[in-house]
């Protein structure tokens, strides 16, 4: 029987498989951040251990940063987190893109960035976004602070093997359709937990028809329907993506690794633990109007009403949600007021999705009463982005253009959503009090949260479009 | 580690489908660089009211929950962020027991490398359970992780699955980077066979 995608990663990083099923994995890849590494690295100091493979680890600072200024880090705890960061690095021989480097930003947008995220690899990180990488046909998952500790330690973290699962995603989208709308729509269709316990390979007609960028966006948020992993097998987009990157590999290394590249792919015969097929062609750009990832539906949809609720349980959370997001049944999505809007985080701040955002706003105006934000994913990002004039666009539309980092997306830096108003947010979680305590999210693409600012409310951007842009 | 081969303990339960990290510890006590004292800010959006007083009636602050230490709660428990101050802050709390239908994967392996046993349940169980909790007709659980059985105050016993590496791992509270440690030889034979060109190019 042939192998799935997984499978051979996963085959190809086994160091020890235990009688009990527990495999330790060698990691490729490690990814750090201020928040969840300090304790990591206290663990090893207190134990009188070094970093095994410094070379194989990479930090930055992304949580924390204030996205105004990112020196003037206010808050004395997030100036410490940082600072923590900074020397442990230098202690422990870590390389880090710090505050000044040209490379800082989201963990995960910088990772694919400098060509560190390759195919075939095993990545981890503790950050549960991890699985963004997985669009390179890379085995990445979050962990958390205690294997943090342990890969710092060992390179290794004990795993036991997850299921699998497919999920063709076939047809071709409308135009102002994103990737965004294909991960919300899927995650609203099966709700949040069906993707536990497996990894997930994204396959299917439309995926060839995706950039990279596009596919780190359903690769970001497989974690949001409980997946430990998204995977896409690598095709010569990955590989045209990856050549010439800062750390990826050159000369006659970069020859084998494209030609173990091209049959790094599910065999045909391959047996997935379940399969799952969703059509994408008739998918409109989706809104979350609760408090999961799930909770969302088409912009020509309705707040639903719990009597309607396939259960009891449902029904409750319904319920619990509409009360936080103070919405009631039946209205219109269409009409739901916004007074913020964030285009940023891991999900949704690449140089392609600043470029669509611009491309709605050009020549409009921000709706009053309304802030918009746009942060980017990176300093490479803002540095792209304003060589193009992005940053001319917004800030003549009237919105903010900000320094990098992980702002709005959960509010621990100076970046909150004021309880009991709404925002129109890129990001990928709209749970109670993430962007803020009080804060009502609602997940967008960039596409629809640029158009809910220029409208104030959400608005269907395949209309916006096709009125035409006026200068 | 501290182990865990027998509890005894107050139940607490949260009838709350997808409760997620931020809202067991909310970002804003994220910010510290220990391990300890994340208990005073479990679950703090819920359990206090904006004025900073208790909020009387969240489920951990009724008289008859002071005290708890094993928590049953419903599907999906800990998803979202990977945030380990999540265990942190329910052990600090003073819980070594979580039952619920379902629990997200990382939090799942969180609460093993720090003490908290997460006991996954049928749903028809913690239906059955949280109804007869709430009528007031038990309070008390015995959890005996060595036996791999569970039994009430009101006489319901059932027992449960549970991975034996994990189980191994929580009744004699070992710590995983030592017994990964033994396996030195086999991590650099494996790093031998490795190309170069897997590495992170400096
Ligand atoms: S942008 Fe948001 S989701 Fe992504 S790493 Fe930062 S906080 Fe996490």
């Amino acid at each position: 029987m042939g192998r799935t995608l997984f499978e051979k990663v996963w085959d190809a990083h086994v160091v020890k498989e235990l009688p009990d099923g527990q495999t330790l994995l060698y990691i490729d890849l490690h990814l750090v951040h201020e928040v969840t590494s300090p304790q990591a690295f206290a663990g090893l100091r207190f134990a009188g251990r070094k970093v095994r493979r410094p070379e194989l680890t990479f930090a930055t600072m992304d949580h924390n940063v204030p996205t105004v200024n990112p020196k003037d880090v206010r808050d004395a705890i997030a100036r410490k987190q940082i600072e923590t960061l900074e020397q442990n690095c230098r202690e422990f021989g870590v390389q880090l893109a710090g505050l000044d480097s040209p490379f800082q930003g989201i963990v995960h947008v910088i990772g694919p960035e400098l060509g560190l995220t390759m195919p075939g690899k095993t990545i981890v990180c503790g950050d549960s976004h991890t699985s963004t990488h997985g669009a390179f046909g890379a085995l990445a998952f979050g962990i958390g602070t205690s294997e943090v500790e342990h890969v710092l330690a060992t390179q290794c973290l004990w795993q036991s093997r997850p299921k699998t699962m497919r999920i063709q995603l076939n047809g071709a989208l409308q135009p102002g359709v994103t990737a965004k709308d294909v991960i919300l729509g899927l995650i609203a269709k099966y709700g949040v937990n069906f993707g536990t316990g497996h990894v997930v390979e994204y396959a299917g007609s439309l995926i060839p028809q995706l950039s990279m960028e596009q596919r780190m966006t359903i690769c970001n948020m497989s974690i949001e329907f409980g997946a430990r992993a998204g995977m896409m097998a690598p095709d010569e987009t990955t590989i045209a993506y990856v050549q010439g990157r800062r750390y990826a590999p050159k000369g006659e290394d970069w020859e084998a690794c494209v030609a173990e590249w091209r049959e790094l792919k599910s065999d045909l015969d391959a047996v997935f633990d379940v399969d799952v097929v969703f059509d994408v062609h008739d998918l409109e750009p989706q809104v979350t109007w609760g408090t999961n990832p799930g909770q969302g539906t088409g912009i020509s949809g309705v707040v639903p009403d719990p009597k309607d609720a396939k259960s009891e349980e449902e029904a409750l959370a319904i319920r619990q949600a509409l009360e936080y997001m103070d919405l009631k049944p039946g209205t219109k999505i269409s009409e739901i007021p916004i007074q913020h809007v964030f285009i940023g985080s891991c999900t949704n701040a690449r140089i392609e999705d600043l470029r669509l955002a611009a491309s709605i706003v050009k020549g409009r105006r921000v709706a009053d009463g309304v802030r918009a934000v746009v942060v980017p994913g990176s300093k490479q990002v803002k540095q792209q982005a304003e060589a193009e004039g992005l940053h001319e666009i917004f800030l003549e539309a009237g919105f903010e253009w900000r320094e990098p980092g992980c702002s709005a997306c959960l509010g621990m830096n100076p970046d909150i959503i004021p309880a009991g108003e709404r925002c129109a947010s890129t990001s990928n979680r709209n749970f109670e009090g993430r962007q803020g305590k009080g804060a009502r999210t609602h997940l967008v693409s960039p596409a629809m949260a640029a158009a809910a600012a220029i409208a104030g409310h959400f608005v269907d951007v395949r209309e916006l479009t096709s009125e035409g842009v006026t200068a | 580690m501290e182990p865990i081969v027998r509890h005894e303990g107050l139940v607490v339960c949260m009838n709350r489908v997808n409760v997620d990290t931020d809202q067991i510890i909310p970002k804003q006590f994220l910010k510290r660089i220990e391990r300890d004292g994340f208990g005073e800010f479990l679950f703090f959006d819920w359990r206090y009211l904006p004025d900073g007083s208790p909020n009387p009636d969240f489920e951990l602050n009724r008289p008859e929950a002071k005290g708890a230490t094993i928590l049953l709660v419903d599907d999906n428990f800990g998803c979202g962020s990977s945030r380990e101050h999540a265990v942190w802050a329910l052990r600090d709390y003073g819980f070594r027991v979580i039952l619920a239908p379902s629990f997200a994967d990382i939090f799942y392996n969180n609460c093993f490398k720090n003490g908290l046993l997460p006991i996954r349940i049928p749903r028809e169980l913690y239906k059955q359970l949280s109804e007869s909790h709430a009528r007031g007709e038990w309070r008390r659980m015995t959890v005996d992780l060595e036996q791999q059985t569970a039994a009430t105050d009101h006489g319901v016993t059932f027992s449960f699955e549970i991975d034996p590496h994990k189980r191994h791992m929580l009744l004699h509270g070992l710590d995983d980077i030592g017994i990964t440690l033994q396996y030195e030889d086999e991590i650099a034979r494996y790093e031998a066979s490795r190309r170069p060109y897997q590495f992170v190019y400096a």
